[in-house]
């Protein structure tokens, strides 16, 4: 693929990203930041291909730490993101709605 | 295993299989904007993660099965199990290692690619030997600069900014290196002897970059530099992306790198303070005599029995929670307080502050672990106005974020910095170790206003303490 091929996607993806990640709320800023360092463990890739024209000890162990760092990466950041949102769910299914309604009522008495 | 590696790497198969995993990545985040359907939002990037790699598992050329599955399993169990041990008041750390363990890794990557070509005998084109170039920089400013940030915030290295004569000098040495580096390459870009101690020279350097550019910037500033990082760290695997001719890693690293943007921009504006300010000029270093020249100035004191009671008779109580409260992990007690509370009908809300804890949105993943409900959690511009109408602000282990100084006095370091006006409410309760400063050095008026009441202690026994009192009123 030509330089300005690939330069036109990464614009474009920068674009899309600001627009969409510009909408998530204070709140959920943690999260959001665990579950894109989950995003950029997509390095992996990278390590998978450079360890398959590996020709030397010194390429093979660069590669295998660099597939350690990606999957610990891509499998710690989503399982920790994971038990994160776990956490702000269950409010929602927990008492609290009819807690806030009655406080609600209460406040416009 | 040849026949699963079946697919060109450069074949329509693998770029639509990686449009469906970036477009797996997109859709998640766009989920992630709400709080009810960012866990399924997260679970669907995550499968586009699974598409990604079996795609990658699927080309042709790919080999070392034996490293790869070793790489993968090894990689899996620790990923798995630090992501269940670790504690939520430890989430910064957390972030700051993933974050610093992606970039070593884009590093790696980088310099094997440059290996690769350099052992095939070929000129590196400069459409690939750049990106190559940029890759392993910022992967490797991302690695150690978040691993000093790691230390920092897992106490491991002093919090405390830590300066060191002719930084800046060194700083800006260093990176007209890596430029000449980079252009002594870019000219000589041919297998020899010169090329691969020279880009293993550059990686040194950029390693040095990373560490010296984290390591004189305070504890109190870490939501940003993680921020900062997690866009460095993006846009690494962007540019590897380029190098390696590959479209998943060219999105997943960008929007990585937009979400890094947006943050860091954020934090800065919610700390009244450049980008540049934070990274270049130590916090502690100029305010160093603002806490030297404080006298002492009369206070109003009030044991844990007397705001429990101040606090029972309230109709609307807003609780400020700063870092002191993670640090005493006070956060189960004080949703305790506001239970007993709401039992007696006092309304209960808690403002949190943008750069309250040490990353980017931490106080609401504290508050949320102690089962407080999304609802109560409001932003500072939401609550403000709402706090001249409050009976009760409960200030628990903040101090800067609610100093009204950075509203009034034009000649403190945090002037013009967004605050909780806490101020505005009619009373108002610290609770607070000691009258000491905070963080940035800096003496808050809000301790010595004639409505203020300091309750001295360590933020978790007076909390348990006002609720067992608010228990027998």
């Amino acid at each position: 693929m030509d330089l300005v091929t690939e330069i036109t996607i990464l614009v474009l993806a920068a674009f899309v990203g600001f627009e969409v990640i510009s909408k998530v709320p204070t709140t959920l800023h943690t999260p959001l930041m665990s579950q894109t360092n989950a995003i950029h463990g997509i390095v992996l890739l990278g390590g998978l291909i450079v360890i398959g024209y590996a020709n030397s000890t010194l390429d093979e162990v660069i590669g295998f730490i660099a597939i350690i760092f990606g999957t610990i990466n891509i499998v710690g950041g989503f399982m920790v993101t994971d038990r994160m949102l776990e956490m702000f769910g269950t409010k929602k299914k927990a008492p609290a709605p009819a807690e806030t309604s009655a406080e609600a009522g209460k406040d416009t008495e | 295993m040849t026949p699963l590696a079946a697919l060109d790497p450069t074949g329509a198969p693998v770029g639509i299989l990686y449009i469906v995993a970036f477009s797996l990545f997109i859709y998640g985040i766009k989920l992630g904007t709400h709080p009810t359907s960012a866990r399924r939002g997260n679970g669907i990037a995550a499968l586009g993660m699974g598409v990604a790699v079996a795609t990658t598992l699927a080309q042709k050329g790919i080999g070392n099965w034996g490293i790869i599955i070793a790489g993968i399993v090894i990689g899996s169990i620790v990923g798995a199990v630090a992501s269940k041990r670790v504690k939520m008041t430890a989430m910064p750390q957390m972030v700051a290692l993933y974050n610093g363990l992606g970039g070593g890794a884009i590093a790696l990557i980088a310099w094997s690619e440059y290996r690769h070509w350099i052992h095939a005998g070929e000129t590196v084109s400069l459409e690939i030997l750049i990106p190559t170039l940029l890759a392993m920089v910022i992967g490797s400013i991302s690695f150690w600069g978040s691993s000093i940030a790691f230390g920092k915030l897992q106490e491991l290295i002093p919090g405390q900014p830590v300066g060191l004569p002719g930084q800046k000098i060194l700083n800006g040495f260093l990176l007209l290196a890596l430029i000449a580096g980079g252009v002594a390459l870019a000219m000589n870009n041919g297998p020899d002897d010169f090329s691969q101690p020279l880009f293993i020279g550059m990686l040194v350097a950029a390693a040095a970059l990373g560490l010296m550019v984290v390591l004189p910037i305070g504890g109190a500033d870490m939501p940003v530099v993680i921020a900062l990082l997690n866009a460095f760290t993006g846009l690494s695997a962007a540019a590897a992306g380029i190098a390696l001719d590959n479209t998943a890693l060219i999105v997943g690293g960008t929007l990585v790198g937009s979400s890094g943007t947006i943050l860091t921009l954020e934090m800065a504006k919610a700390m009244n303070r450049s980008v540049a300010n934070i990274l270049f000029a130590g916090f502690g270093s100029p305010v160093a005599g603002a806490g030297g020249d404080q006298e002492q100035r009369p206070h109003r004191s009030m044991n844990a029995q007397d705001a429990a009671i101040q606090l029972a008779y309230a109709d609307s109580v807003v609780i400020v929670p700063g870092y002191g409260l993670a640090v005493a992990q006070a956060q189960h007690a004080v949703r305790e307080m506001a239970d007993e509370l709401k039992k007696k009908g006092v309304s209960v809300n808690y403002a949190i502050h943008p750069v309250a804890g040490r990353m980017p949105g931490h106080m609401n993943v504290l508050l949320a672990e102690a089962d407080v409900p999304y609802e109560q959690l409001k932003e500072m511009d939401e609550i403000n106005p709402e706090l001249s109408q409050t009976d009760v602000c409960v200030v628990i282990g903040a101090n800067d974020v609610t100093n009204p100084a950075a509203k009034t006095d034009e000649s403190s370091p945090i002037y013009g910095m967004p605050i909780i006006e806490v101020d505005q409410a009619q009373q108002v309760l610290v609770l607070k170790r000691s009258m000491s400063p905070g963080f940035a050095g800096i003496d808050n008026d809000l301790f010595y206003d004639p409505k203020t009441a300091m309750v001295f202690g360590d933020a978790k026994a007076i909390v348990s303490e006002i609720v067992q009192e608010l228990g027998s009123l």
